[in-house]
């Protein structure tokens, strides 16, 4: 059934689509927003985390006494401090505790809470632990062999058969697709295969981890801090600390980027337990080496690909198989790899085979798409090349095997309404696509896929006695929501946005809200905004219908007024929403409208990248001389925010295809958990990315919104690999395409044809 | 009757069977059948999945009704950034 509304659909939402400023922007940039580590409270202690020096390590006795004598010191906590709890929680637990093994560098141990950083700082020197060091994988090929250092003695591989009687690293075994691939390679004219590899990367969000706690002797408790999501936090808090959900109210905090990293717990529920035993309230900051070393990183990865066409450029079968690391627990997004590997392609025979793999690395985090960019750069590449080799433009290549609205998906289901093949032939419409290259420059393109959802979500609408309004949401603000959902309201009640306000409320004030995460609050903050705001119409409709005397359904509602719905309504100047708000307490109350929706219709996203990069033949440097993303929006609501998701997806995607890297030593240590050394593309690096909006309406919206904030990220990956690949003449196969790698290759090459 | 598509990692708790022919008339239905006639399923489903059904994608949706001759995939939980 479709949501989408008629003016919607007839092209006439009149502020949906306009790009007012935004509300929070002022704060932001004069520093009056509050963010995580700017929380503060009476009598505040200082919390801070002993961390494993070893990649894998037994803990064989852990000694507080000395940090516990320190003056100043008011709290010490083990794992010991934690209780039982729910199976479903057990993972998150010792990931941020370890419960008897360090299972990576970085993992937490201990923690203390002082009266100073100093003092802090000292007690974690005072206290003891005894380590067995243990042999330790960090690589996700060598963790798969049968022979590699287990990381759980007792972890038997799920979706095999005969089902797995030996302990390995390999938690699951996920396979997707339909058809025969075996018939569709015997039928193909051109196969290629080739393996890719990539590393791991940080979401890099510019603000660490920070979180203030304050739990009392009666066991109410608060945290502030910065979250995707504040509901997760309280109900996973609540559930590791054994408390009431009632009993903790969490507030999210201004957030200084999440990108999938601030969808879990690190050190929440170290600062309520250390708040519980020193009856203080506790605030820990994480510093950067911590926030790479101990939050999610992305996995790494190696994937094996093999596509065979026809000569006329007819894909007869794809085949893919995926190894993802993701830390030293079961949970990498192998599956969603899998499943989004070959979606940009209609496909009759298809399969993709994933497997999790366990390391010795902090457990991975969502990561924008999570699990997709890294198999889609295969895929991508090996499409690329097999178009080259038969001599055909890459976009018409797409073309030819994109699918279009019923076609099945490579993971399953039949498409609705999509909007690829728009997206593809606007890209190759596109002025980049047709300019001319330089020296030692390449173009590639890339296309990719990401699903979205929606979830559960709740929103309160209230109307002051001025006629201005309220909107309450439960999902924190990471891309620009607030001024979506003020322009959504602003529509559905015909008023100007400037009378509109979005506030993210604690978790006291709505029900249960999921993250802010799957693409998903545009499209379900936004619908249940909507909805929100038809309540509140319905009821000032039904106040002007009691001062008029007539029935409710003779009122209709446009342009921020009340009117008689026709000539036998009776004739009545219409009631302005301020007039029908300012008689509120003599008409029956407060005027308010709320939705609460598990709400599903979030519809799937393409889009389509255009690089050229110039490579320095001397050094291996790369220059991203020229970008271009374009992305079906559905509907953009706040246009300039969803450029600002594309453009924000494509520089990560960029750096993760260029620079970006976890780099171990043999020793099993990260080498770099500093922006120094793990090099992130800055302004100055990359040129404007350059948009274009593409609009095919979801009609699971009322406007038509898809999720925007995931797909951009996809495609890089590939867009960057096939123009590097054009720039130097030779198949780039691992990320990062970092200067020592694209050398090293030329070096190789140059060599081997002497 | 309808066609329902286990992904591969379900299948070691169906004896290798990846589609099942299904009397079910809901989301919840399918689930409880599921867990009934696979007890080995249960962990996963208790974790959570999404259900596709006529290229629909629902998570926790118990009663999102399932169409007689409807083609559902059973997925994993969807998951994002």
């Amino acid at each position: 059934m479709s949501r989408l509304t008629e003016k919607a659909r007839d092209g006439a939402l009149k502020q949906v689509g306009t790009r007012p400023l935004r509300p929070d922007g002022i704060d932001k940039v004069t520093g009056r927003a509050r963010f995580g580590a700017d929380a503060v409270a009476p009598g505040m202690l200082v919390g801070k985390i002993l961390r494993s020096p070893h990649a894998h390590a037994r803990i064989k006795a852990i000694d507080t006494t000395k940090a516990e004598a320190l003056s100043g010191v008011k709290a010490v906590i083990t794992a010991d401090d934690f209780g039982d709890v729910d199976e479903s929680l057990t993972d998150t637990l010792h990931n941020i505790m370890a419960h008897g093994k360090a299972l990576y560098e970085g993992h937490a141990v201990a923690a203390v809470a002082a009266v100073n950083m100093s003092v802090a700082r000292q007690a974690l020197k005072l206290i003891e632990v005894d380590y067995d060091v243990l042999p330790h994988v960090t690589d996700v090929e060598e963790a798969a062999q049968p022979d590699a250092p287990l990381i759980r003695e007792d972890l038997l591989t799920v979706g095999v058969n005969p089902p797995a009687t030996k302990p390995s690293n390999i938690s699951a075994r996920h396979e997707f697709g339909h058809g025969d691939v075996g018939k569709g390679f015997a039928e193909a004219d051109i196969i290629v295969e080739r393996t890719f590899r990539t590393e791991a990367t940080h979401q890099g969000y510019i603000e660490p981890h920070s979180w203030l706690g304050s739990m009392g002797p009666d066991g109410q408790a608060e945290l502030w801090g910065c979250t995707q999501g504040h509901y997760m936090v309280r109900d996973t808090c609540a559930g590791l600390l054994g408390i009431d959900v009632s009993k903790l109210r969490v507030t999210a905090s201004e957030i200084g980027g999440g990108f999938g990293g601030k969808t879990t717990v690190f050190v929440e529920p170290v600062v309520l337990a250390l708040s519980r035993k020193a009856n203080r309230p506790v605030k820990i900051t994480m510093s950067r080496e911590e926030v790479f070393k101990a939050t999610g990183p992305t996995s790494s990865s190696a994937n094996r690909v093999k596509i065979g066409i026809t000569k006329d450029g007819r894909i007869t079968a794809a085949d893919a198989e995926l190894f993802y690391q993701g830390g030293a627990f079961p949970g990498s997004p192998v599956e969603f790899g899998a499943m989004a590997a070959f979606a940009c392609y209609a496909l009759e025979n298809v399969r993709a085979v994933g497997w999790d793999v366990l390391a010795n690395r902090p457990k991975q985090a969502a990561y924008r798409a999570p699990g997709a960019p890294m198999i889609v750069f295969a895929v991508e590449s090996v499409i690329d090349e097999l178009a080259r080799r038969i001599d055909m433009d890459p976009v018409d290549f797409r073309l030819k095997n994109a699918p279009k609205e019923g076609d099945r998906s490579s993971y399953g289901p039949k498409f609705g309404p999509i909007g690829l093949i728009q997206t593809l032939e606007a890209a190759k419409a596109h002025p980049h696509y047709s300019a001319p290259l330089g020296p030692n420059q390449g173009r590639g393109i890339a296309a990719g896929f990401w699903f979205n959802f929606g979830g559960m979500t709740c929103s309160n609408i209230n109307i002051g006695n001025d006629g201005t309004v309220t909107i309450a949401v439960g999902t924190p603000d990471i891309g620009g929501s607030r001024a979506s959902m003020c322009l959504m309201a602003a529509e559905e009640f015909g008023i100007p946005y400037d009378r509109v306000k979005a506030i993210v409320a604690d978790t006291s004030a709505l029900g249960f809200n999921d993250v802010t995460d799957g693409s998903r609050v545009t499209f379900s903050s936004g619908y249940a905004t909507i909805q929100s705001a038809r309540a509140a119409i319905g009821e000032m409709c039904k106040r002007a219908a009691q001062i008029w005397g007539i029935p409710e359904e003779a009122v209709d509602w446009s342009d921020g007024h009340a009117r008689p719905s026709g000539p036998n309504a009776g004739d009545f100047e219409p009631l302005s929403m301020a007039e029908i708000a300012a008689s509120a307490a003599r008409t029956g109350g407060p005027i308010a409208g709320h939705h609460e929706v598990n709400v599903d219709g979030a519809g799937v996203s393409f889009g389509v990248h255009i690089a050229d990069v110039e490579i320095d033949p001397q050094t291996g440097r790369s220059t991203v001389t020229r970008y271009t993303v374009l992305q079906d929006a559905g509907k953009a609501i706040h246009p300039a925010y969803v450029e600002g998701q594309y453009q924000g997806g494509a520089v990560q995607g960029i750096g993760w295809a260029l620079n970006e890297e976890y780099i171990y030593g043999e020793d099993g240590r990260l080498q770099n958990a500093g922006f120094l050394d793990y090099r992130m593309p800055v302004a100055s690096d990359l040129p404007m990315i350059d948009t274009q909006i593409i609009e095919i309406p979801n009609e699971g919206h009322p406007y038509g919104v898809r999720g925007v904030g995931e797909t951009p990220i996809v495609p890089p990956l590939g867009a960057i690999g096939n123009a590097v690949s054009q720039a130097i003449g030779l198949r780039v196969t691992e990320t990062p395409m970092s200067p020592p790698r694209l050398l090293a290759m030329m070096s190789s090459y140059r060599e081997a044809a002497e | 009757m309808v066609k329902v598509v286990l992904w591969g990692a379900l299948t070691h708790a169906t004896n290798g069977e990846a589609e099942l022919d299904l009397d079910v008339r809901t989301v919840k239905e399918l689930l409880t059948r599921l867990e009934t006639d696979y007890p080995a399923l249960a962990p996963q489903l208790k974790k959570g999945v999404s259900v596709a059904i006529d290229g629909q994608i629902y998570r926790d949706a118990w009663f999102a009704p399932i169409p007689e001759g409807a083609e559902v995939f059973v997925l994993p939980r969807m998951v994002g950034g």
